[in-house]
């Protein structure tokens, strides 16, 4: 399979760590994980079950680990957004072994009360400039066409839609 | 219950027809299996054939199976209406490098455009 990707460089955008304030005046850090693992099951255990989307997050508890396991195996790459002690967001890039060797896979989850807050745009730049700094190339992912918000701020961060033949949309980014 | 699997080779294909003949032995349901026209399988029709036929005689099953031409869902969908099955099964879609559920292609326009009930597996 082979994706189109835009020929315009995304971004750059600065790799974590960074720290500022929501739009609701929390304080939130942006920061690569290094292996909390408790921290970031506990945001999912909390996490509204109307913001799944195509199936994931998993429902139940133990999915829910089974699938964390998988995507902060080796290969891929993790940042979370930290408001004190608690994970309230947490963006993703896992290879796309089917799509050549510098290709990846993203999505990003944040919890309902932190919401349109400016958090999921700065965890984005901050996975963005992570994935860049570790040599990701192509970006792609998919996103529900009726979910505005995310496809406006996906286009904001320079991914452009690659397939509008589906039921979702797939939006992908270059990244150097 | 005359039940039309429709298959084009895709991963998720190949395990609906498992899942779909298991099931038609339990409920007794006669099950036909319609070979579609896949342009993203890798597999060819013939071998794709030739697995049905072997999965419904191992089942003890006495379905056709057939190779249908042309833009997959429509044929299906045609094909389903035009002999008066009851039900339409298919593969439920894949699972993308994250986890997510991705539907193919054909699924989503069988869901749209079928007027008999369609069942997805997962």
């Amino acid at each position: 399979m082979s994706r189109v990707y835009p020929d315009e460089v995304a971004g750059p955008y600065d790799a974590p760590p960074r720290s500022f304030t929501d739009r609701e005046d929390r304080k939130t850090e942006i920061r690569r994980y290094d292996g909390e693992f408790e921290a970031l099951a506990a945001m999912y255990d909390d996490f509204d079950p109307e913001d799944r989307a195509q199936g994931i997050p998993p429902a139940d508890e133990e999915r829910i680990r089974e699938w964390l396991e998988t995507i902060t195996a080796d290969g891929g790459i993790n940042v979370l957004a930290w408001h004190g002690e608690r994970v309230v967001g947490h963006a993703t890039l896992v290879p796309d072994t089917d799509d050549g060797p510098t290709a990846y896979e993203l999505a990003i989850f944040v919890l309902h009360d932190y919401q349109q807050a400016g958090i999921g745009g700065e965890l984005i730049r901050g996975l963005l400039g992570a994935g860049r700094a570790a040599g990701v190339e192509h970006v792609w992912l998919t996103v529900e066409r009726w979910n505005q918000p995310a496809v406006s701020l996906y286009e904001t961060v320079g991914f452009e839609p690659s397939d509008t033949g589906s039921f979702e949309l797939e939006m992908s980014a270059r990244l150097r | 219950m005359d039940v039309l699997l429709g298959i084009g080779g895709s991963d998720d294909s190949l395990w609906a027809l498992e899942c779909a003949v298991e099931r038609a032995q339990v409920a007794g349901d006669s099950l036909s299996v319609a070979v579609l026209d896949n342009p993203d399988s890798d597999r060819s029709r013939e071998a794709v054939a030739e697995r049905a036929r072997t999965a419904l005689a191992d089942a003890g099953l006495g379905g056709d199976v057939r190779t249908l031409d042309g833009h997959p869902g429509s044929a299906l969908v045609d094909l389903a209406e035009a002999e008066g099955f009851d039900r339409i099964v298919l593969g439920g879609g894949e699972t993308s490098p994250l986890g997510k559920v991705q539907l193919g292609s054909i699924a989503e326009f069988v869901l749209l455009n079928a007027t008999v009930s369609v069942t997805l597996i997962r």
